[in-house]
Order: C-alpha cells, then structure tokens, then sequence
C-alpha cells in the first residue's frame, strides 16, 4: 500500500471524505500494472483526502469473462481479491460485493459469503436491465440486511450498446419502486449518457441516491443534481477518473451550498446510507476538525 | 496561465449557465488565470460563421485585457482569406475550424490552405476533437469527432502551420504525434481539457512519453468545469509533478501575452 500524504493539507481539504464509486485491479484482470494501478488510486485518494474508498472489482474486467458479464467463477475471484484488500487496509477500504443477478442462486451465497467478511453493499454491473425481475432476490436482501445497492448506469437509455445489458434512472427507478425498503445508489451521474434525463426520472424515489463520479464534467450538471434531487441525495465518487473527481469536489465550493450540504455530499449521507460505523475515520476526524474550528 | 480553451455563447445541444464574457471574467479572477483564448460557440454550427465573429468581437470588446479573440472561419466559404486577415488585424492568437461539424474530410484542401494561411500570419490553427462525450449527443448532433488522420495532414502542411488541438485523449494524441516527424510534432500543441489523470495517469505518461512543452492549459469553459485541468495537474504523480506546460507565447507568434506556470 502506498504512504501516507505528507504533513500537507490535502487537496480537498481534511474534512472527511469517502468515495462511494471506486475499483480496484488484481493479478487475474490481464493487466500488467494492475498492482501500480491500484497504488495510484490509493495515493491520489490520499493527496486528495479521501477517507475511505468503498470499492468494488468486476470480475476480470474482460479477461477471461466480459466486464459486465462477468462468469461466476470470476465474480468469485474479484470479489476475492477485494476481500483481501479491505481485510489488509481497513482503515481506508471497504468492500462492495458484485455479483451477476444472471445466476441468482451464486448471487446470493456470494453475498453471503462476502457480508460476513465485511462487504458493506452491494455492486451491480449492467448484466441484466435493472428493471429486471431477477433482480428482485437480490433487492430483497439488500433490503432485509440493510445493504446499500450500487447499479451501473447509463444516464438516459437511447439505443443499446455492445458489451452491457443499458439501464437508465427510469429503469432503475421501476425497480426501487418495487423495493421502497431497499436502497439504491445510481452511479456515475457523469459517467456517460444523458444525466438531465435521469435527474427528473428518479426525483420521486426516495430510496435512490446519486453519486456524482465519472469522467463527465458537464458545467451545469452539478447544479441540476442539487436542484432536483437535494444535496442529501447525492454522494461524492470518482470511478475511473479521480481527477474529474476533485474538480467536483473544487465546483461544489463554490456552488452557495451550505457547509453541511457539502458535507453530507462527501461523507455524511455515505454514513446515514450504509450500515452504522461503516466510517469510524469519518466520525473521528469531522470532530477533530469540528473541534479545530470552535 | 492562460486558458486556450473558453467559448461564449450558446450551446445547440444543452442548456449552458451563462457563457457569458463578463462571468469568464470572474471565473478567471477566481481560478487564477490571466486570460483566456475565447471562441464563439454558435459559430460552430453555424453554415457561415462570419457573423458570429463579428458577435465575438462586441461581446470581448469591453474585456479585450483579458479575453483575447479566436474568430471562426470556414476554408469552403467564398471570402475566407479576408477573414484570416480581419482576425489577424483584431489582433487574434487564434483562429478556430470545426471540419466535422462542416463535412470536410481528413484530407480536405482548403483546411490545409486554412493552416498555412493563419501560420503565415502567426496565428495558431485551434481545432476540437469533441464538444460533448460521445455517449450523451443529441441525436442530431451526427458530425462526429475530429479525426486523428485530420490532425496528422495539417501538421504535415507546412513549417508555418501551428495547430492548438482541443478536447483530445490520450489514445488520439498518441496515435497522432507518433505520426509525425519530429519537426511535424513541434507544430502540434494539445489542451489537457480530455486528458485523465489518475489512477490511469494518461497525462503523466504523456509527459514521461512526449514531453510537457507539447501541453497548454485549457478548460472548454463554458461547457466543462474549469476546475478540470488544475485539478489533473494537482495530482500529477511526484515525477512529473514540476514538469511545466508550454505558455500560450510559446505556440505562435501572435500568442503572446501569458505565462505558463503549471499546477499550484
């Protein structure tokens, strides 16, 4: 794992800070730098200040099994490796489970099997529609054992694309409607498609919150997230680009948002969504910083 | 710093808050940057952009200390080396092309003409790969992205051309300067507007591979947030970190007035 940041402040200030939207990489995803990946992530998560990274792997990310089909044994096999690196760096990562709702009954023991070794959520690809009905187990777990879902999506569904089974926010939305104990984390508002679809399309679903990671940098689209949906509503993220990730975090200061608004974006709608004490660092630090304020 | 990279004006496609010069101003106040390069985005979806550029230079008129003008011009339209001249006469770093956005070709002639024509005059040739991602364009939005084969034919044209190439990858700018010789690549400048940062680190490998003097600041401003670029400097990896993007002066005769300081 990589050092710590220096005695600098770091870029996004000390506030906590958790990335509901992030990947990691292990030996069986056919990339040599995997493990230099993996480090860079944790290093910039550090100089920006993120306190907790909640992560997931997508199987072999098309190695042996296509990233948003992944097979069983390579769901396995991800989820695995994110195990291995929660249980090694517990004070910065938590785990998402992924599973393939195509195999229903592996879903479930795998999420069985990865919450009882502290998976706090679980992560959704696009191999199904997310509207789908075999999504339905899956939901009911997650409702039942109070596991937070995070679902890929494709912001306003126009045409299908190769590689992944698209869902949009009204997709998702359909299926928080049958699910209103569930809830739902719809992913990467600027991670690709039309976010101003999906903004009007999940504004009445309660149980769904945004995150706002993707490389998608849209001037507007931030302000059109807190305007229809509520700042209690959206978490912070990066996915794939921790870049793009910081330039929101810089774009929310300087939107008029309250300071507890912008706090809830970082971190404390995380906590009130996930399990409680899911973020022991982030109920430390909001009061040291709290305390350095006073 | 200056920002090569900023429009006014509407956008077809979206709603945009307030690309609006007198809001450049404070962005730039607020981010640090002295000025900024400024297109006139309607321009380029218009058949004629000749009257957007009369737009742009009363819209920058009150701002001309810090927004300096990058008129648009059509190669295929009746009149358009009086154009490059009227822009060289406003006193503009840049002129703007948009070849997709009006049907021509990788190899289309009059583009060449076009480079050669603003070089000869010490202007740069800015061009933009994409306005929007792929994924998200109005169905009537058909043109497509610049190509790589289009950049590589201008920066073969001539030793005058210098050519700004905006909202570019890193997959298109490698494909592209390792296309060209070695005096070809000394005419290409690329924005860092598209370009990632970690954890894949596009633009540090860029750096390590093609070297940060073939890198100028920009932000597509109104269209993206400005904070984009600064924040991808920022978390450059500690190798690269002091490595220094080439200031708008170095690109063209016509682009002084600004230094190239890199991250913060």
């Amino acid at each position: 794992m990589s050092a710590r940041a220096g005695d600098d402040a770091p870029l996004a200030g000390r506030e906590p800070l958790v990335d509901a939207h992030a990947h990691f990489y292990h030996a069986e995803t056919g990339r040599a730098d995997w493990a230099e990946v993996n480090e860079a992530r944790l290093r910039a998560g550090d100089r920006i200040g993120v306190t907790y990274h909640v992560a997931s792997i997508l199987g072999t990310y098309g190695f042996s099994s296509p990233t948003y089909f992944p097979s069983p044994n390579d769901v396995s096999r991800g989820n695995d490796a994110m195990l291995a690196m929660a249980a090694a760096d517990p004070d910065r990562l938590r785990m998402m489970v992924t599973v393939n709702p195509n195999y229903t009954d592996h879903a479930l023991v795998e999420i069985d099997r990865c919450v009882a070794r502290g998976a706090i959520g679980i992560k959704l690809l696009a191999s199904r529609r997310a509207d789908d009905a075999l999504l339905d187990p899956i939901a009911d777990v997650a409702a039942n054992r109070g596991l937070p879902v995070l679902h890929h999506i494709w912001q306003h569904r126009r045409r299908e694309w190769p590689s992944q089974e698209i869902s949009d926010g009204a997709d998702l939305a359909r299926l928080a409607r049958r699910h209103p104990r569930a809830r739902f984390i719809l992913a990467h508002i600027g991670g690709g498609g039309d976010y101003s679809h999906t903004f009007p399309a999940i504004a009445d679903c309660p149980n769904i919150l945004a995150d706002l990671s993707g490389s998608g940098v849209d001037r507007g689209m931030l302000d059109a997230a807190v305007d229809m949906l509520g700042a209690d509503r959206l978490l912070w993220g990066a996915d794939l680009t921790m870049c793009t990730g910081l330039a929101k975090l810089r774009a929310l200061s300087v939107l008029g948002l309250s300071a507890d608004a912008i706090a809830g974006i970082r971190w404390r709608n995380a906590a009130r969504l996930f399990a409680p004490g899911s973020f022991p660092r982030c109920q430390a630090a909001s009061g040291a910083t709290a305390g350095a304020r006073a | 710093m200056i920002d090569v990279n900023a429009l006014v004006g509407p956008y077809p496609f979206r709603h945009v808050p307030h690309p609006d010069p007198e809001v450049l101003v404070r962005v730039l106040d607020r981010e640090g940057l002295e000025g900024a390069w400024v297109g006139h985005l309607p321009s380029a979806f218009y058949r004629d952009p000749t009257p957007g550029n009369a737009d742009l230079l009363a819209m920058l008129r009150p701002f001309r200390d810090r927004l300096r003008p990058a008129p648009t011009i059509r190669p295929d339209w009746p009149g358009w080396d009086s154009s490059v001249a009227a822009a060289a006469d406003a006193g503009a770093p840049a002129i703007r092309a948009y070849p997709p956005q009006w049907g021509l070709g990788p190899h289309d002639g009059s583009m060449r003409e076009l480079a050669l024509a603003a070089g000869e005059r010490g202007m740069a040739l800015l061009l933009t790969v994409r306005f929007e991602d792929l994924r998200q364009r109005h169905a009537m939005d058909a043109a497509g992205d610049l190509s790589a084969a289009a950049v590589r034919a201008l920066a073969r044209a001539g030793d005058a051309v210098r050519l700004v190439v905006t909202a570019a990858s890193r997959d298109m700018i490698e494909e592209v300067h390792w296309g060209l010789t070695d005096a070809e690549q000394q005419r290409v400048f690329w924005d860092i507007s598209w370009v990632w940062g970690p954890p894949e680190h596009h633009l540090a490998k860029l750096f390590r591979t093609i070297g940060p003097e073939r890198f100028v600041f920009g932000t597509q401003w109104p269209l993206r947030l400005v904070q984009t670029p600064r924040a991808t400097l920022d978390l450059l990896p500690d190798d690269v970190r002091p490595a220094r993007l080439s200031p708008a002066s170095a690109i063209c005769a016509a682009g002084d007035g600004g230094t190239g300081t890199v991250s913060g």
